[in-house]
């Protein structure tokens, strides 16, 4: 399937990029991570949290398309 | 409850005191309110290192952080019995000293909107994804994290 995933805040600075569209076969948002991590060294260390379409979901969450976001810790206000 | 749509939350640049100004005074036709209570989040120029924030830049994941606001502004709507609420937090660069984030509750009674203003803006803080990368005077930067 296709995902989009979204990258935001220090997490750019790992990945150089907001967002990109990758071709996947694996089941769990932890596979996902993990291709990630291969990906971008330097996001294994990072923390953060992932939606799944807008909601926070744990990491065996089951990847159901669409839309994966990986989020630092807040800042807002 | 109401069920109106998520607003879009976020303006860019720094909140301004005549948007606050102008936002008080269009409450006056609202009779049935006793109290209002406003929270003004602003940055603050911040000593790290022996280096000064001269500014946060401020990015959000910005449907998931409005859909979160709606979320927190309906939980407050059922929670306290308040007569309206706005939210606006600010996007992109706010200068030390500046405004980025303005809450404004009004109800009948003062008692409620104290509760009611603290529960919304440790709401924010805590579950709106926003996202702010502190500028330094030597453009060096970190990132900020709310505790």
């Amino acid at each position: 399937m296709t995902i989009t995933i979204k990258y935001f805040g220090l997490l750019t600075e790992a990945t150089q990029c907001h967002e990109e569209s990758i071709n996947f076969s694996g089941v769990l948002v932890s596979e996902l991570l993990e291709n990630l991590f291969s990906k971008y060294p330097a996001l294994k260390h990072k923390n953060f949290q992932v939606a799944q379409n807008q909601v926070l979901v744990p990491v065996n969450t089951k990847l159901s398309g669409n839309e994966i976001a990986l989020l630092p810790p807040y800042a807002g206000g | 409850m109401t069920n109106k749509k998520p607003k879009n939350v976020f303006r860019q640049g720094a909140i301004s005191s005549e948007f606050i100004g102008d936002s008080i005074a269009k409450h006056q036709t609202k009779t049935s309110i006793g109290a209002h209570n406003i929270f003004l989040g602003q940055v603050r120029a911040d000593e790290i290192d022996g280096k000064t924030v001269s500014a946060i830049e401020y990015t959000a994941y910005e449907d998931m952080a409005n859909a979160k606001f709606h979320e927190i502004r309906e939980a407050a709507f059922a929670k306290f019995n308040l007569t309206c609420m706005h939210i606006y937090h600010s996007l992109g660069t706010v200068k030390a000293g500046e405004i980025c984030l303005f809450v404004f509750v009004s109800s009948p009674r003062r008692k409620v909107v104290f509760e009611a203003l603290e529960f919304i803006v440790e709401a924010i803080k805590s579950e709106v994804p926003v996202f702010g990368k502190e500028v330094f005077e030597d453009n060096t930067h970190q990132w900020k994290v709310n505790n």
